[in-house]
């Protein structure tokens, strides 16, 4: 097993700070933007981001903790996931959701995250920003708005993201290969 | 992810199991918050609720909480079936079976019932009740509910008090009780207490007012008088007397507690309707949760298919 380090500080702070300016080019001030983060890690980049956009603009924006555990499709095609918890303080009808996670792989997450979202009420409009972008790993016709860093992967492969809130020493990001 | 794909007992689930259930019955009760009360996981299950006794929180607490996972469910009640014409057990639900049923919910009036269903068919069995054996459903949202008034139950003081001998929830909440580390003193007439039950490792008592400034929790059960043949005690009335439980026990105590009943009350009797409807009771809580307990092991357990 090989690990290979493939984002991590300072670039992963400017790569942050890259992808915020980009959504405030996209006019986020606008309509009421809320961010959403996907469990089990998105929401940590959730933070950031709100954080960094809350900088820029001196603003603050809501933001909320989406489990999408419930509406995954491999439901007892393989071993149950315990869930995580969901924590939405607040109704994104009208709003426009930013959805963040921290890799986007195959989509199936990303689609059951656009499912469970429903239940929080229509926003106007749901936008993905993801850190990591495992190009030619799709199985559904999902892709992101907003990426970090896009990244060539086998299916093997795995992208292991450390964030220092889970109690690592420092934000990490490997690639590792069996 | 649970060891056994049947909820027969709580007897043989283990402390992890049991905080796997509540933490994911946490989640679920978040979603039963929600303005849409529905998640899409079992959309492909069929689940069969089998009673062959009366019951209405149990029934309908889990055919709710199948339709809040989006399964599809069918009833089964022993009166007005070919129960009553001579048809075995095992026949009944092979042929409930047959017809593509995943799981089997099932109440019945013997206890063991259940466990013998587990070894000769296949599919997901949950035990909603055998007979005066267990109910670990029950213990599982007593469980849920006094975690979310006490937090951890290690060392925290519950108190079972009632017709101990007639009851399914109270051997069953011994058993998730001692799993968690908590300490557990039953309180009853002495003919309502069964014998060696020490064995359990719970204390004994036979004086309400002292099990009462003891505890930290008080969970009051039903004299089950359709369970008893002979006579246990001289008339409710005396019983009422001796071991019923008012609001005004409860305001002389030092400390608050949480007193629990899993239903139904008999109002009067185990409990007076002051006590009942005090700041004290987390009655309507259990019956809350318990829609949340359910979903977490039936999507615990579905998995196991």
């Amino acid at each position: 097993m090989t690990r290979k380090l493939i984002l991590s500080s300072p670039l992963l702070e400017i790569t942050i700070s890259r992808l915020c300016q980009e959504l405030i080019e996209n006019q986020i001030k606008d309509v009421e933007t809320v961010i959403l983060g996907l469990q089990p890690r998105g929401i940590y980049f959730a933070e950031r981001i709100a954080k960094e956009l809350g900088k820029q603009l001196n603003q603050t924006f809501q933001v909320g903790k989406l489990d999408a555990t419930f509406f995954r499709d491999d439901y007892r095609r393989r071993d149950t996931i315990a869930p995580n918890s969901t924590d939405i303080s607040f109704l994104i009808e009208n709003k426009r959701v930013i959805l963040v996670d921290d890799v986007l792989a195959t989509g199936r997450m990303v689609r059951a995250a656009l499912d469970a979202m429903n239940s929080f009420g229509r926003p106007t409009k749901v936008e993905l920003c993801v850190l990591i972008d495992r190009i030619y790993n799709r199985d559904l016709p999902i892709n992101a708005d907003y990426v970090g860093k896009a990244v060539n992967t086998l299916p093997t492969e795995k992208v292991l993201v450390e964030w220092q809130e889970q109690g690592h020493e420092a934000d990490k990001i490997w690639l590792i290969t069996q | 992810m649970l060891k056994s794909p049947h909820l027969l007992g709580i007897k043989d689930l283990d402390e992890a199991s049991i905080h796997l259930i509540v933490k994911t019955a946490k989640e679920f009760k978040e979603v039963l918050n929600r303005p849409i009360k529905k998640v899409p996981s079992l959309r492909d299950v069929t689940i069969a609720n089998v009673f062959f006794e009366n019951s209405t929180r149990t029934r309908l607490s889990f055919e709710l909480a199948e339709k809040r996972l989006s399964a599809d469910t069918i009833n089964f009640s022993a009166s007005g079936s070919s129960v009553k014409k001579g048809e075995t057990l095992l026949d009944t639900v092979n042929n409930i079976l047959a017809m593509k049923v995943d799981m089997i919910v099932m109440r019945h009036a013997s206890p063991g019932a259940p466990h013998y269903l587990a070894k000769h068919i296949k599919a997901n069995i949950v035990n909603a009740g055998d007979g005066t054996h267990e109910h670990p459903t029950q213990a599982l949202l007593d469980t849920y509910s006094l975690r979310e008034k006490l937090g951890d139950l290690d060392g925290k003081n519950i108190a079972i008090i009632g017709d101990i001998l007639h009851s399914r929830v109270a051997l069953s909440n011994i058993y998730a009780l001692k799993k968690q580390g908590a300490n557990v003193r039953l309180c009853g007439p002495s003919t309502l207490i069964p014998k060696h039950i020490q064995s359990l490792g719970v204390e004994v008592s036979h004086d309400v007012k002292s099990t009462l400034q003891w505890c930290d929790a008080a969970n009051v059960l039903r004299i089950q008088l359709e369970r008893q043949q002979i006579k246990y005690f001289p008339s409710l009335r005396e019983y009422a007397q001796f071991f019923g439980i008012t609001r005004q026990m409860l305001e002389e105590l030092p400390k608050e507690i949480v007193l629990m009943h899993p239903g139904p009350i008999n109002r009067g009797v185990e409990l007076s309707s002051d006590a009942a409807d005090s700041p004290h009771s987390i009655i309507l809580d259990q019956v809350e949760n318990g829609v949340a307990v359910r979903m977490a092991v039936l999507y615990l357990l579905a998995s196991r298919a």
